[in-house]
C-alpha cells in the first residue's frame, strides 16, 4: 500500500489482470516486498495475531449465528441447543466466547507496547488514532456479544451498562430508550444488539485495513524508535515477518486451545448460566473480565455523571495522547525515568482491573481512587512533564548500529 | 537468538497473567472458602466415572427430581459418548418409566403417553408458580446447568487476600481445575447444621455453605441409607452428595470428554507444528543480523 508496487509479473494471466485491476501487485507490495525494520521483537506480533482473533471470531460467529435464536423466550435454550446438540457446537461457542478474551489480551498487549515504544508519536498518530477506534468497536462487540446468551449477567451487565447513558442530562433518558428499544432491557434490545454485534466485526474489519494502510505509509516503528536509514536496516516481510508471525500466533493458539478447551468457562461468570430473569438482581453485577479497568474508575467516583464521564474519559484521554507526550524520544529504552513511569502505569491498569472485580467498598474504594488518579495523571501530567525535564540515554545513529551493539554487549557478558 | 527466546517467554507470560488477572478474580468472589474434592473428570485427561454417574442418577431420580427438574437434558443423552454408558434398550425401558404430555391429536386434545429416548426428562411441576406454591414460596431451580452456574471459591489460600486471588488464578489455569460447580454442590449438600445459638433462621435451613446467606429453603435433601446402591458403594450422605455432583456436572457438560480428547490433541499438534515453525523461522533469519 507504500509506494509503486516493484512487481513484475511473469505470468500471462496476472500480466493481463495487473493491466486491469493492480489487485496482485497491491497484495505483493504490501506483504511480500514490504520493507519491515529488521529489529522488532516478539512484541510486534500481537498485531499478526490480532489479526487472527478477529478472522477466527468471525468465522465461529458466522456459524454460531446458523444455529442462535434472538429471541428473549428462547436465546437461552438455543445456545444450550448449541451446546448438547449442534455438532462441534460446544467447540465453536467455547472458542467464540474465549476467543473475545484472547483478542482483548492480545489489543491490551499489543497497546502496552505501542506505548512503550512510542508507536503513537509523529508521524503514526492517525495508526495510534485508528488503533483507539477499533479498541473501541471491540469493546462495544464485546458487551453486546456477552449479551446474547441472555442469562443473569448478560441480562443485568446490559441494564447496568445501558443505564449508564441515562446520566448525561437532558439526551440521556432518549439515549437509553434508543439502546432498549423501550423502556427496559427486552426483547427488542436483544435483536439490536444482535444486529450490531452482527455488524460491528466487519466495520472492525474496515478499519484495521486502515489501521494497516496507515502504518504502511509510515512504515514500522521499532525497538530503537530511530527510523530504518538504508536497506540495511529493513528486510522484506515475507519471509522474514510472516515466519515470524506464524510461529507467534501458533503459540498463541496454544494458549487459546488451553483455554478454551481445558477451562472454558474460567474467564465467564457462573450466574450466565441460569436464564436471565429481570426479577432476580445478582449479588454482584460484574461486566467481563476486559471492562474491569474501566469499570473500577466508574464506581471510584461517588457521583454517576462524574463516574461515567471519567469512564469515557480514560478511552477518550489515549486519542489525543500523541499530543501529550512531549518527549522527542519514542522508545522507552532510552528514557530511563519513561521506563519506570511506564511499569508504574502497567501495575495500575491491572490493579484497577483487580478492583474492578471486588466490591465496591472499604479498602477497594479508596486503592480504586488512588489508582483512578494514577492512571489520568500518566497522561495529563507525567507524560507532558516528563519529556521536558528527562534527560534521555544517546540514541543509536542506525538500527544496525542497535543491533551490533546489543550482539556485542550479549557476547561480552557471554564471556 | 538468547533474547528472542527471552521476549517469546516474557510475551506468553504476559498474555497468560492478563488473561487470568481480572477473570480468576471474578471466579474468587463469595467470601467463603469450599474444600476442593477428587474430581475423576478434573484436569486435562479428566474422563467421568461411568459407575459414579449411574449411581448419581439414582440420587437424583430418587430424591432429587421430586422437586427439580432437568430441562435440557434427553434420555438419549444418558446412552450417549461420554456418558453414563446405558445401552439404547435400557435407555428405551428408563425413558418409558415417565409420562409425558403431547399433543394436540387428531381430536384437538392433549394427551399423555410413555416417554420416548428422544424426549427430554419431565419436569416434576406444571409451571413455575405450582413449584413456588408447593415448596414454600421458593422455586427449587432447574439442575441441568446447577453444576455451572455455581461456584465456590477454592485453591491454595496465602491469608493475603489479594495474593491469594492472584495465586488462585494462576493455579487454576495452570492446573486446568474448573471443577468449583460441584465442590460447591458437594459442600452444599454435606454443610447442613444446628443453627448457632442466637440464630434464627425461621422456616429455613441453617447451612453456612450455602452461598448467598446462611439459610436456605431446601430441607436436608439427603441422608444415610436414603438410597438403596447396588455396586456395594457406601450408602452415607456424603457418598450420594458426592455421586449426585458428578452426575450433575455430566448434566451441565455432557461433552467434557469430547472437549478434553479434541483439546488435547489439538495441543499436540500445535506444539509440533509450532517446533518445526521454530526451526524454519531460525532457518529464515540465519542471514540477517537482527
Amino acid at each position: 500500500m507504500s509506494g509503486h508496487s516493484t512487481f513484475q509479473p511473469q505470468n500471462g494471466i496476472v500480466k493481463w489482470m495487473e493491466r486491469r485491476l493492480p489487485i496482485i501487485g497491491l497484495a505483493h507490495s504490501s506483504f511480500v516486498a514490504y520493507p519491515v525494520p529488521k529489529n522488532l521483537n516478539y512484541w510486534w506480533t500481537f498485531g499478526g495475531i490480532l489479526a487472527f482473533c478477529l478472522m477466527a471470531q468471525i468465522i465461529t460467529g458466522i456459524v454460531l449465528v446458523m444455529h442462535y435464536a434472538p429471541n428473549t423466550a428462547i436465546a437461552f435454550a438455543s445456545v444450550e441447543h448449541i451446546m448438547r446438540d449442534v455438532n462441534w457446537g460446544w467447540m465453536l461457542r467455547y472458542l467464540h466466547a474465549n476467543g473475545a478474551s484472547m483478542f482483548f489480551i492480545a489489543v491490551y498487549i499489543h497497546i502496552m507496547r505501542g506505548l512503550y515504544y512510542g508507536s503513537y508519536k509523529e508521524p503514526r498518530e492517525v495508526v495510534w488514532i485508528l488503533g483507539v477506534v477499533i479498541f473501541l468497536l471491540m469493546m462495544a462487540t464485546g458487551f453486546m456479544g456477552y449479551v446474547l446468551p441472555w442469562g443473569q449477567m448478560s441480562f443485568w451487565g446490559a441494564t447496568v451498562i445501558t443505564n449508564l447513558f441515562s446520566a448525561f442530562p437532558i439526551v440521556g433518558d432518549p439515549i437509553v430508550e434508543l439502546l432498549w428499544g423501550g423502556f427496559a432491557v427486552d426483547n427488542p434490545t436483544l435483536n439490536r444488539f444482535f444486529s450490531l454485534h452482527y455488524l460491528l466485526p466487519f466495520m472492525l474489519a474496515a478499519i484495521v485495513g486502515l489501521h494497516i494502510w496507515a502504518f504502511h505509509e509510515a512504515g514500522n516503528n521499532n525497538p530503537t524508535g530511530v527510523e530504518p536509514k538504508d536497506a540495511q536496516d529493513s528486510v522484506a516481510f515475507t519471509p522474514y515477518y510472516t515466519i515470524k508471525d506464524l510461529y507467534a500466533i501458533v503459540l498463541f493458539m496454544i494458549f487459546f486451545v488451553w483455554m478454551a478447551f481445558m477451562v472454558p468457562n474460567f474467564l465467564g461468570h457462573p450466574d450466565n448460566y441460569i436464564p436471565a430473569d429481570p426479577l432476580v438482581t445478582p449479588a454482584h453485577i460484574v461486566p467481563e473480565w476486559y471492562f474491569l479497568p474501566f469499570y473500577a474508575i466508574l464506581r471510584a467516583v461517588p457521583d454517576k455523571l462524574g463516574g461515567v464521564l471519567l469512564m469515557f474519559g480514560a478511552i477518550a484521554v489515549l486519542f489525543v495522547l500523541p499530543w501529550l507526550d512531549t518527549s522527542k524520544v519514542r522508545s522507552n529504552t532510552y528514557r530511563p525515568l519513561g521506563k519506570q513511569f511506564f511499569w508504574i502505569f502497567v501495575f495500575v491498569c491491572i490493579a484497577l482491573g483487580y478492583l474492578g472485580a471486588k466490591p465496591a467498598e472499604g479498602g477497594y474504594v479508596i486503592a480504586s481512587r488512588i489508582a483512578t488518579v494514577w492512571y489520568f495523571a500518566h497522561f495529563l501530567v507525567i507524560l507532558p512533564v516528563l519529556g521536558l525535564i528527562e534527560k534521555p540515554k544517546p540514541l543509536p545513529n542506525s538500527i544496525s548500529e542497535a543491533v551490533l551493539a546489543k550482539k556485542g554487549g550479549s557476547a561480552a557478558a557471554a564471556e | 537468538m538468547i533474547t528472542l527466546t527471552k521476549n517469546t517467554v516474557c510475551a506468553l507470560v504476559a498474555a497468560c497473567a492478563l488473561a487470568v488477572s481480572a477473570g480468576g478474580a471474578m471466579a474468587a468472589g463469595g467470601g467463603k472458602h469450599y474444600d476442593k474434592q477428587d474430581w475423576s473428570f478434573s484436569g486435562p485427561l479428566g474422563k467421568y466415572d461411568k459407575a459414579q454417574l449411574q449411581r448419581g442418577f439414582q440420587v437424583y431420580k430418587e430424591v432429587c427430581a421430586s422437586c427439580h427438574s432437568l430441562e435440557y437434558v434427553a434420555f438419549r443423552n444418558l446412552g450417549e459418548e461420554g456418558a453414563l454408558g446405558y445401552s439404547a434398550d435400557q435407555i428405551k425401558a428408563l425413558a418409558a418409566e415417565y409420562e409425558v404430555e403431547d399433543g394436540p391429536d387428531d381430536e384437538g386434545e392433549m394427551f399423555t403417553r410413555p416417554a420416548k429416548p428422544f424426549d427430554r426428562f419431565p419436569s416434576p411441576y406444571p409451571n413455575d408458580n405450582a413449584a413456588k406454591s408447593a415448596n414454600g414460596g421458593a422455586l427449587p431451580p432447574d439442575l441441568s446447568l446447577i453444576a455451572k452456574a455455581r461456584a465456590g471459591s477454592m485453591g491454595p489460600d496465602t491469608g493475603i487476600e489479594p495474593l491469594t486471588d492472584l495465586v488462585r488464578m494462576v493455579w487454576h489455569t495452570v492446573t486446568a481445575y474448573q471443577e468449583y460447580g460441584p465442590d460447591y454442590l458437594y459442600a452444599l449438600l454435606t454443610g447442613y447444621e444446628e443453627p448457632p445459638e442466637g440464630v434464627d433462621v425461621g422456616d429455613l435451613n441453617y447451612n453456612p455453605k450455602f452461598l448467598s446467606g446462611d439459610a436456605l429453603a431446601m430441607a436436608p435433601p439427603l441422608d444415610d441409607e436414603l438410597v438403596e446402591y447396588s455396586d456395594g458403594s457406601p450408602m452415607t450422605t456424603e457418598q450420594y452428595a458426592k455421586d449426585v455432583s458428578a452426575f450433575l456436572m455430566w448434566a451441565a457438560e455432557p461433552k467434557l470428554e469430547e472437549r478434553k480428547r479434541v483439546g488435547l490433541n489439538a495441543l499436540i499438534f500445535l506444539a509440533i507444528f509450532a517446533g518445526l515453525l521454530y526451526f524454519t523461522k531460525k532457518r529464515v533469519w540465519s542471514d540477517v543480523d537482527h
